[in-house]
Order: C-alpha cells, then structure tokens, then sequence
C-alpha cells in the first residue's frame, strides 16, 4: 500500500472537511439552535478522526475525537451551546488546521493538544466542578461553575433523551486491585469499555483527577445503556487488576432524589412511560441514517483530476483542432457530401468539446472566499470592531491557476478594509453610522472578465493625508499634486512602501502590502482600481481575465509574421495615411481623437526581415493600446482578425524577451507569438 | 560493462553524438516561427505536438555557421530538466551503442570547447559526444 498516494488523499479531504467545519461553525454562532448544523459539523469532524486515525496521526486523531465527543453531546442536546464552548470549537479546528498543514509539509503532524483537549473534556464533563476540585485555579472554577448550572438541566435532558431510546441509567462502582500499578490506564480502559456500551454522563471523581490517579481505588461512573446490567457487569469485570464492579441500575426517581431540580421531574416521568413502549435501539442510529441521506443530496459526484492531465487534454485537443482545420480544407476540395457532412459534423462536436475543457479548469470563486468569513470574525475580534462581512457571487467560476493566485491579494485587502477601511466602534456612532460595519465582498462577470470587490463603509480614503504622505515620500511633487484626480491620488496608495496608518498594527500597516497587491494582480494580466466617497467607503475593485490559458486577441501581420495582440489592452484599430504621421523629438507620432499618440512600428522593434513584393503601403494599420490612462500605435501590415487563442508558455530556454508574453498554436499548426503590448507604454 | 547509446548526427562532414537517453524524437524540419530579440542561434520556435518548442541551430551555436537546410536536415528533441528544445542537424545517421572503452576524453588543447569533452572511436568514425546541459546553460543572453 503507497502511504504517499493516500497520503496526498487525505490532506485533500482533511482540509475540505476542516472548511466545512469552519463554514457550519460561523453559520452556528448566529443560529445556535440549528441541530442540522451541528449534525454536519458532527459527520465531518468525525470524518476527519476516522481519516486521521487510519493514517496514524494519532495526536489529530484524539483532538478531533474530543472535538467529537463535544459536538455529539450538543447534538444530542446534552450540551447547550455557549460562546465559551464556540470558541474551543474554534481554537480546536485552527489547532487540526496547522497539523494538517504541517502534515502537507512533509512534518509529523504533531502538535500540543493537551490544553485543547483539557478544555474540551472540561465541557465534556460536568462533574469538574465537584468540590475536590476547588483547589484548582479561581478561574477555571469560576468556568466550571457555568457549566455545572447547565449540566444539571442538560444531565437530566440526557437521560430523558436516552430513555426514549430504550437506554438504562446504571451507576457503576470501579474498585482497581490495591496493587496496581498505572491505575489511569486501567481506568482508561474501563472508559473505553463503558463507550462501547453506551455513554459516560458522569464519573465521580472527574476523569481527569481519574487520569491523574487522583483517586484511591475506586470510582463511579454514570452510564446511559442499552445493555443489560450482568452484561455490563461482565465487560468489566473482564478487564485485568479490577477487584470488583457493582453495576446498580438507577431510576429516574431516584436520581431526582439525588439533588436534580425538582422543575424537570413532571418531564421526567412522562418519558419514563414512553421507555417501556419503545423497542431498544442504539441511541445514534437513527439519527445518523437521516442525515446521510441529506448529505448524499447536497454534494454532487465528482473526481479529482491533476491540473496537469487536464492541460495535457488541452494540448491534444488543440493538437485536434488542427486537424479539424486540414480536414475542413479537404473536404471543401472534394464534392463529396458524406464527408462534407461529417466534418460539420465533428466540427460542432469539437467546439462543444473545447467549451467543456476549457470549463473543466473553471473553479467557483468560492474556494477562495469560503475561508473569510472566518478570518474577518477573528480579525473583528482582535479589533474589536463590529463586522459583517457579506460575500456575493461565490459561484462566479475563474481559471483555476487565477483561483490559487487571488487569495493572498484578497485577503490584504479585507484586511486593509477591516484596519483601515471600517472606524472603530466609536467612530462609527459618533459619525451616526449603524455600529456593525459592513464589508462587502462580491464578485461578477462581465464580459470577458470577473470583477471582484472589496466594499467598506467606513471612512473612506483621507485625500489630503494621501497627498501629503506621498509628497513627504516623494511620490509625487506637491506641483504635481495639486492637478491630480481624485483617484489617481487614491492609486499612490498602491506605490511601494506607502502606508498612511498612523498606527502600525498586527492586522496591516507595516508599509509593504498593497503594492504587493498590485503586482500579483497585474501578473494575472488584471487591474485594480479604487473609489473611495469621504465618510461613506471605498470600493477596490479588481479586475481579472477569465481564463489566464485562452485569450481573445486580434491577430495582425508584421511582413509575413503573424502576432496575436490580446484584446484587453487594445482600444482601437485604426488607418491612417502615411502623410499623417509626424515627428516630435525624433518619435513618430500621431494625433488621433485630439490625443498624440506615439507610435511604435513592430517590424522594426521585432526586427522583421523584409520581404520582396510588399512595399510601402499609402496606409498604415495602427492598432491602437492602452496601459492606465497611456496609449501608444502598433504598426502593422494588415488586420486577420480576432480569435480566441490558447496562451502557451514560451518555456524556460526563452526568457524575458522584450515585449513577448507567450505563444499561441494557430489554425494551421503553426506558432503565432502573442504581444505583450504593456511594455511598449512606459 | 555498460554501453552507452547515443544518437549520432552529422553536422557538415563532422560526426557528432547525443545521449539517447536525452533525445525525446528526431523531427523533420517544420515551419518556423521566428522569435524576434532572441539570442542569434535561436532559429525560433516550433508547433511540437502542441507544444512550442524552441529550436535551436546547432551549427552556429557550436560556431560552425548556420546550418543550410536541405532535405536531410533534422531537428532532433531533446529534453533535459522538464525543458524541451529542438536542435537543428544537418543530417542524423544512426543510434550507436558505444562502450566506455573507446570513448577518450578531448584533449583541451586542441578542441577548446565546453559543449563536448569526449570523442567516441567507432568503427573509424570519430564522433564528439555533446554535454547537452552545457548546450543549454548559455541560454538567455
């Protein structure tokens, strides 16, 4: 069996399920009620211990049992859920993050549970609270008294719960042999029997005074089961070094009697009634079966494939449109019908299949914005800020090499909303602003590019703080300052160590960041731009190309050359006479729509060798680009026309050649070079 | 003792060899896309099977001139660290098994080259054995 195969599996599956988890978690915060949630968090957190233990990470294997045990309890309602337990939850699932992380690493997936794991069995067990325990820390008795007032209710709900079920109550005394020597192992053991069985309520002393040998030689359990008291009393007397089990099934009345509050007892007794009439039956079965069924609705089938066999498809496949192409001149040669025929034929089939693969490495946007929910509550947190972070068009799909790229420039950017974007508390009343602030995160499409933005209705953008900082940082000249629009001014914010917080915080500020943003979203062939209403917000907005792998360009001739120019960057093509053309400072311009613009001839940057048979022609083919708010004229020979081509990498051998960006396979199987018109604008 | 094959190629009227096992294909020569402002041996690249390919003159990159193409001009593929190119031949003969004994190492002297530092003695034919990596590593210039 290759470890490493299933290996790769599991880290897949580890952290969808850890997302699921995290998703129902913050859904859970604002409608604690909703067993449903708690049922799906439930299946994947003990998904996530089956996979873990079968893998052998045994520390990841525990924690997630605890983080089980927990959500089974308040699943079951025998826990009600509070802030405090939300947020182990919380620290439990970061905690199975970074061990998953650092099992993806290649490292032992190893991590200090123990505190974790203690304040899970905290919640777990009510009995901590138990007077022995009053030597403990003032706060964690503080804690466990909390607890204890639930318990007391939610102990009794249990039993209820259990009875319905057709399970017993039994109280069951342990006495160890005197002469044992690991007395928490052997306890240990009785525990794992007694889950088999059922379900431990409780245990006098606490199972961690138990674990800790805390005890002399005997100890009680609770335990809810369906088993019969002899076969109960067998399963441990079966354990070695234990001397004596006494196994009394306990009634309802009398565990009123024991000093439960009298205001559950009328409840208590109706459901005694409804025991007898149920058959025995396991008390999760039930439950368990439900919910798979709606589990096996929601999720879709699928397989995962490697981004590398589908760019091998890809390859074939365009190795197959040019193929399509030959057959298409033949079969227009010959006036045969049949053949006629069935080249359309497999010309619409194919381009159905090219939509399909080109599909296939399409990826919602949501695998990136699922994890900020999360992030921005914790952030919110830290701040202590009110926020709401609203997410729109999660299902707008991009290329998935964008998908893994935009993350990280996203997550500044909600971080720059949430630090410096949104006000402090307040602010935010003096200013007569709802308290909560609200960020928006929404992404569309739009003709061929997905926008994604970033909204705050914060403070704004401090125009004049902005100037200043960037004259100060001699950005700009304060000549230059005074004429500048409004967002060409929010745009300095972009250019390498600006930061205008005053403070440096832990969130952002620390000076390098959004020019980063910048630079990663421009390499992905998008733009960003930023509106900002004083007092009301600012909204970056990114813009991003479809697909990185298909762009639609205009292809031109240069000599007999071929270039694809891709459509994003051109505004216009155009023909202009020769006489037109004129020169400033040795630069040929021309003046097109009142603007000069400054012309490049491609034949001669890219060196085209001359062809006998093509003069100088009376006109010229300008196509005219745009970086920012600069243009620039290619000249061309002549205009083919546009065309989606499939952008290919020119590989390592040919690097940074001026003005090349890649590489296309035309229909007639040969290499066009594709424009990178951005580096003809300075 | 192990053999070692070799793909043997002819540029001019001088042998030369290539490791096999670095030799993906030997192609015929296709229409080439000329890559304007790349090194001057950089013939251009290739339509590949779907891949762009760059292709490599080989003569001129050995300075031995630009190779003329004829109708037994080649490009052999090779690929070497995930990287593909073609290197234009004037004609490829055969693939030889050479055993180490009659390989003798290029006395630095007179063959002052860093692309090949070893001639194989086959059957009369003096064939110099070619460091593909050496090929390559002068690449982007």
């Amino acid at each position: 069996m290759d470890f490493n195969n299933y290996l790769e599996l599991f880290i897949e599956e580890s952290k969808e399920h850890l997302q699921t988890i995290n998703d129902e978690l913050l859904n859970l915060e604002t409608d604690p009620e909703n067993l449903s949630i708690i049922n799906e968090i439930f299946r994947s957190a003990h998904t996530l211990k089956g996979m873990a233990g079968s893998m052998g990470f045994e520390d990841l294997a525990s924690l997630t049992h605890q983080m089980e045990n927990v959500l089974d309890m308040l699943r079951n309602s025998k826990l009600s859920l509070t802030s405090e337990i939300l947020d182990v939850i919380f620290q439990c699932v970061d905690l199975i993050e970074k061990m998953v992380d650092s099992i993806e690493q290649g490292g032992d997936g190893k991590a200090d549970v123990r505190n974790v794991v203690a304040q899970l069995t905290n919640i777990q067990d009510p009995s901590k609270a138990v007077p022995i325990q009053a030597a403990q820390a003032v706060q964690e008795v503080a804690a466990a008294a909390v607890e204890e007032m639930v318990i007391d209710n939610y102990q009794l709900s249990v039993i209820d719960e259990a009875r319905k079920e057709g399970n017993k109550v039994f109280q069951i005394s342990i006495t160890l042999d005197e002469k044992c020597v690991m007395k928490s192992v052997r306890s240990y053991m009785v525990f794992q029997a007694a889950e088999e069985l059922g379900e431990i309520i409780q245990t006098r002393p606490s199972v961690e005074q138990i674990e800790e040998e805390n005890f002399d030689h005997s100890f009680m359990l609770l335990l809810l089961s369906a088993n019969s008291l002899e076969e109960i009393q067998k399963t441990f007397l079966n354990i070695s070094e234990i001397v004596d089990v006494q196994v009394v099934e306990r009634t309802s009345e009398e565990l009123e009697g024991t000093g439960r509050s009298a205001s559950v007892s009328q409840q208590v007794e109706q459901t005694k009634e409804q025991t007898k009439e149920q058959p025995k039956e396991p008390a999760k079965e039930p439950q368990n079966s439900d919910t798979n069924t709606a589990k096996k609705k929601q999720r879709s089938k699928s397989i995962r494939v490697d981004i590398d066999k589908l760019d091998h498809l890809m390859n074939l496949f365009s190795e197959l449109i040019i193929d399509r192409g030959r057959l298409e001149q033949i079969a227009r040669g010959q006036q045969i019908t049949d053949l006629r025929e069935t080249v359309e034929h497999m010309t619409r089939i194919s381009t159905d299949l090219q939509g399909l693969i080109l599909n296939m490495r399409m990826v919602p946007v949501e695998q990136v914005f699922n994890r900020f929910p999360r992030m921005v509550r914790d952030l919110a947190k830290d701040l202590n800020k009110k926020i709401q972070l609203v997410v729109e068009g999660e299902e707008t799909e991009l290329d998935r090499t964008v998908i893994d790229e935009i993350g990280d420039p996203l997550v500044h950017l909600l971080r720059n909303a949430l630090d410096h974007g949104l006000e402090s508390t307040e602010e935010r009343i003096a200013a007569n602003k709802p308290e909560e602030g609200r960020i928006q995160l929404k992404a569309y499409h739009s003709g061929n590019h997905v926008f994604i933005e970033v909204v705050d209705d914060g403070k704004g953008i401090n125009r004049d703080k902005v100037l200043n900082k960037a004259i100060e940082r001699g950005v700009v000249s304060s000549e230059e300052a005074k004429n500048m629009a409004d967002q060409d001014v929010y745009a300095l914010i972009f250019s390498s160590g600006f930061s205008t917080a005053d403070t440096i915080s832990d969130i952002s500020g620390r000076g390098v960041g959004l020019d980063v943003v910048k630079t990663k979203i421009e390499s992905l062939g998008g733009a960003i731009t930023i509106n900002s209403t004083p007092g009301q917000g600012s909204i970056f907005r990114i813009q991003l190309p479809l697909t990185l792998s298909i762009i639609y360009s205009m292809l031109v001739k240069v000599v007999e050359e071929t270039y694809a120019i891709p459509f994003s960057s051109i505004v216009e093509i155009t023909r202009i006479p020769q006489n037109q053309v004129s020169t400033i400072h040795g630069q040929r311009v021309i003046q097109f729509r009142g603007q000069v613009v400054p012309l490049v001839y491609l034949k001669e940057v890219f060196n085209v060798p001359s062809s006998q048979g093509i003069g100088a022609s009376e006109e010229l083919f300008i196509v005219i680009i745009r970086k920012g708010d600069k243009t620039a004229g290619l000249v061309v020979d002549s205009v083919i026309g546009q065309q989606e081509v499939v952008l290919k990498s020119l590989g390592g051998y040919l690097n940074n050649l001026f003005a090349i960006s890649g590489a296309t396979i035309l229909g007639n199987g040969e290499v066009a070079l594709i424009i990178d018109s951005n580096q003809f604008i300075q | 003792m192990e053999m070692l094959k070799i793909v043997a190629f002819k540029i001019g009227e001088e042998e030369y060899g290539l490791d096999l096992n670095q030799v993906q294909s030997i192609e015929r020569i296709q229409h080439i896309t000329r890559v304007p402002n790349a090194p001057e041996f950089v013939k251009g690249v290739i339509n590949l099977r779907g891949n762009v390919t760059p292709i490599i003159d080989l003569p001129s990159k050995l300075n031995l001139g630009e190779a003329q193409y004829t109708d037994s001009t080649r490009v052999i593929i090779t690929r070497f660290e995930e990287m593909e190119l073609g290197w234009i031949v004037d004609e490829t003969n055969d693939v030889i098994d050479i055993s180490p004994d009659i390989i003798e190492p290029a006395s630095s002297n007179v063959f002052d080259s860093e692309y090949f530092s070893e001639i194989a003695k086959y059957d009369g034919r003096l064939i110099s054995l070619l460091k593909l990596e050496e090929l390559m590593k002068t690449s982007s210039n």
